[in-house]
């Protein structure tokens, strides 16, 4: 247990470094993009003079440093600041949007994660077989086809024929079953875009297990394969899986914006891409953070969890 | 409204004696207008002789031309940001400036569906004093979503708010020869301009120039999102969704808007906004590309939308750089593009052909083909001009990226092709997406550009085409177009005005460093539930961004 804790606070404190390395990594590509806030917004019709005035009125005349150690300051008291395009707090901002995307990760999650996990135990107990091949293939094939793609296929076998709504534009007061059905589809879609990934380590996972003598063992005894499968193999297969599983669940929440746009779905990607576009630098820089603190979490969780899996690790010292 | 509510059918040519024809005249007015009923109207007129099917074709023909009132428009519309803001001043795309301009913060004119200007929250307007003075008069008994009276006050705060050296409107260029904006009273405004400009109503229908109600310290409240408009801003998820609901007071209630409540959707994505159309998610949809605009042929329920407005593709040459220094080498390139071959292969037939001058269907002073023929593609029309020029060959690089217009490196290939039979060689450059505005446009000697256009001939032309503006993307600078240009400005007799804008678009059309093949079409689709009028606007796609106040359930 003791280890547990020490790897736990080691953990949290290279990830507070990393988000402080990546911010600044983040604040400096903002800064090398060609133009800023003030001509994107004017667009065609930026005469010097209006971006002068919103150059000042936003801070933008200040040097880098002064702006990326004020919003740093800011950071450190907890005021994540204001969008510079809005005027608003960054966290009215953020806070539908998180909801949205999170909700969208736990449904995906939902039908993906036991999903692919019982499908990889079910490959590796027929290994081999037409059903294995069969398995694969159709996995890999998602998995291949970019994600646009699959949710255009989606749209049109599923939205034209008017079973699922081909657009998730859900809000805050969107009621829970209404939100389900609105999001079949785009969470039907990343459930095949992340399933083979996860479906084919749990079966290499397992299969490595296959081959080790205590299998041999129990196959001696007499178990049953799916016995041998479910309750000696799959205990000790649990780290590689967890650790996918949670690779899998950071992409859904940082990587989906191309199908948030193809559902025309209100997620934390659309947000970034919009701040990306119109060089709004503190929405940006919140929603990276968001997103490399769900990186840093979810891997410290996996980690968590395959050190109380194996009981060597536990004892470590 | 635009359409016209009388049938084509006439119920008093299917009865002979005269006597029965005037009842039956009487009759066909009367239901027009709605002092009879349906029901009254088909029995009195199969009484006196006329067919029920004639008196059903009437009331069919009426009905369908009467604006409902009630329902719901839904409009999937790109442009939209999640940085999308209220301020007017930074209005930048189709989805901000249908919500405030269209639905609920109109301006003090606006244009109407054949081009001509009309007072919104003005109610009209004279020019002195060479178009250099305007007195504008408030419309009265407007009020504003908050209850307050509209005067005089909100529009010269409304408009001030664009004006000035501290201002961050994206609007100022719209407003920078107005010298002095200032009360006349109550409901009066007058307007100093610093030199004449007979254009000025409808600059002042530019998409930022929305009326917003006065904080009384000189500053307008934008923030809160109320207008005069006809519909109330209930609510606004930026760049996502907006809803409004039809303000109770409307001062024009009746005459125009008539849905309960309007949903704005932001769908940047094609084909998610084509899904949507099609599964009837949403009602109308706004920039469908050419390449798919024949799905919406095969939807079940869906019309297709087409306006040609001013939006042009153009290829601007740099009069300053060698070749294209000397006019003959600009004639020749002119004449070697194959201007239908580009309409139909490129934009799949929509759109209209250019003619080497930036005025187009949207303008009000265009030079027709009389005035002005078409430039035809002629080879040997291009081998004079080179030997004009001194030349037995030419090679030249044309530079596009998509970004430049959809299809611009395609077109390069086309024109290459169409090239040779002149003895011009066009090498076409590839150019990257991005930074193609700063590091291509107007720094390659020729390259390939689009414009949205303008509402009038001297914005463009003072914009793009004078010697001296910033964006002139030709380096042209012909002293006898100049002159023209503040000349017409504030000429008031409007055949002499018409003359000298002709005469300009002719001295571009010869002279200019602009080769321009084709006038783009909006593409745009909804559904049959949405009845639309014959005619709509095209100075902006979706009736010139009023579709809330002009379209109708059906």
């Amino acid at each position: 247990m003791p280890n547990i804790i020490s790897m736990i606070i080691k953990r949290l404190g290279l990830g507070v470094l990393t988000l402080l390395l990546l911010s600044l990594l983040i604040f400096l590509s903002v800064e090398a993009l060609p133009g800023d806030l003030a001509e994107t917004i004017l667009g065609q019709q930026a005469t010097p003079e209006t971006v002068a005035a919103i150059r000042k009125d936003l801070g933008l005349d200040q040097p880098p440093i002064t702006r990326y150690l004020n919003w740093l300051g800011g950071v450190l008291q907890g005021d994540f600041g204001n969008s510079l395009a809005l005027k608003k707090p960054i966290s009215s901002l953020i806070a539908p949007r998180i909801q949205n995307t999170l909700f969208l990760t736990l449904y995906t999650a939902a039908i993906a994660v036991p999903l692919s996990i019982i499908l990889g135990l079910a490959v590796s107990l027929f290994r081999n077989s037409y059903f294995d091949r069969i398995t694969n293939t159709t996995a890999l094939a998602a998995i291949s086809m970019p994600e646009f793609f699959v949710g255009y296929i989606m749209i049109y076998f599923f939205a034209l024929s008017g079973y699922f709504p081909s657009m998730a534009n859900i809000n805050a007061n969107t009621p829970l079953l209404d939100k389900l059905y609105l999001c079949f589809l785009p969470a039907l879609t990343l459930t095949l875009v992340v399933t083979a990934h996860m479906m084919r380590m749990t079966r290499a996972a397992i299969i490595n297990v296959l081959a080790l003598p205590y299998i041999e063992m129990a196959r001696l005894k007499g178990a049953k394969p799916s016995r041998i499968i479910v309750r000696h193999a799959l205990p000790n297969a649990i780290a590689p899986i967890v650790n996918v599983v949670a690779l899998n669940l950071a992409y859904l929440i940082t990587g989906v914006v191309i199908v948030e746009i193809v559902f025309v779905f209100p997620g934390l990607g659309q947000l970034m891409v919009d701040g990306v576009k119109f060089r709004d630098v503190p929405v940006v820089q919140a929603t990276a953070l968001i997103f490399a603190s769900a990186y840093v979490g979810l891997n410290l969780l996996a980690d968590i969890i395959s050190t109380i899996s194996n009981p060597r690790l536990m004892r470590q010292r | 409204m635009s359409n016209s509510r009388n049938p084509k059918h006439d119920i008093s040519s299917e009865v002979s004696d005269k006597e029965t024809q005037i009842k039956a005249k009487k009759l066909q007015e009367s239901f027009i207008s709605g002092k009879i009923s349906r029901r009254n109207f088909v029995s009195t007129s199969v009484a006196i002789g006329v067919s029920l099917a004639g008196a059903t074709a009437v009331v069919n023909q009426v009905e369908a031309a009467t604006p409902k009132s009630g329902g719901r428009l839904r409009m999937g519309i790109t442009g939209g940001a999640t940085s999308d803001i209220l301020d007017p001043g930074q209005i930048l795309d189709a989805y901000m400036i249908n919500v405030s301009m269209g639905q609920v913060r109109p301006n003090m004119t606006k244009i109407n569906p054949d081009g001509s200007v009309e007072g919104d929250l003005s109610s009209g307007w004279q020019a002195s004093n060479g178009a250099k003075t305007w007195k504008f008069d408030v419309r009265q008994g407007v009020e504003f979503h908050n209850g307050k009276t509209l005067d005089s006050t909100d529009i010269v705060d409304s408009i001030r708010h664009h004006m000035g050296p501290d201002t961050k409107s994206g609007g100022s260029g719209v407003v920078s020869g107005i010298v002095s904006i200032k009360e006349d009273g109550k409901y009066g405004v007058v307007v100093e301009l610093n030199e004449g400009n007979g254009d000025l109503p409808i600059l002042l229908s530019d998409y930022h120039l929305n009326i917003c109600p006065s904080k009384g310290d000189g500053s307008i409240d934008w923030e809160s999102g109320i207008g005069a408009g006809p519909y109330t801003l209930e609510e606004h998820e930026p760049g996502v969704r907006t809803l409004t609901k039809k303000f109770a007071n409307y001062w024009n209630s009746g005459n125009d808007s008539h849905f309960d409540e309007v949903e704005t959707l932001g769908i940047n994505d094609p084909t998610a906004r084509l899904a949507a159309l099609s599964t009837g998610a949403v009602d109308a949809i706004n920039n469908v590309p050419a390449k798919t605009a024949s799905r919406l042929k095969s939807m079940v329920n869906v019309k297709t939308l087409i306006s040609t407005g001013n939006k042009q593709c153009t290829m601007p040459m740099l009069c300053d750089v060698a070749p294209f220094d000397d006019q003959n080498v600009r004639n020749a390139i002119k004449h070697i593009i194959n201007r239908q071959e580009l309409l139909d292969k490129i934009f799949f037939g929509y759109g209209q052909l250019g003619n080497d001058n930036p005025i187009g269907p949207a303008n009000y002073f265009r030079a027709n083909t009389d005035e002005l023929p078409q430039r035809e593609y002629d080879p040997e029309q291009a081998k004079y001009f080179l030997k004009q020029a001194g030349l037995s060959s030419l090679s030249v690089k044309f530079h596009a990226a998509d970004t430049g217009f959809t299809g611009a490196v395609d077109a390069g290939a086309l024109m290459r092709e169409s090239a040779k039979a002149a003895g011009i060689d066009i090498e076409v450059v590839r150019e990257p997406n991005d930074g193609y505005w700063s590091n291509v446009w107007m720094v390659k000697p020729w390259s390939a550009c689009y414009w949205s256009g303008r509402p009038t001939e001297d914005w463009i032309f003072s914009q793009i085409y004078y010697s001296k503006a910033d964006w002139n993307d030709t380096h042209w600078n012909n002293s006898s177009f100049d002159k023209l240009l503040v000349e017409a400005r504030s000429e008031t007799d409007e055949a002499k005005r018409r003359d000298k804008y002709v005469e300009m678009q002719r001295i571009v059309h010869n002279d200019g460093g602009l080769a321009l093949p084709v006038f783009l079409s909006e593409i745009m689709g909804y559904r049959t539930n949405i009845s639309v009028p014959d005619q709509i606007a095209n100075n902006w796609e979706l009736d010139g961004h009023l579709a809330a106040r002009r379209w109708w359930t059906a």
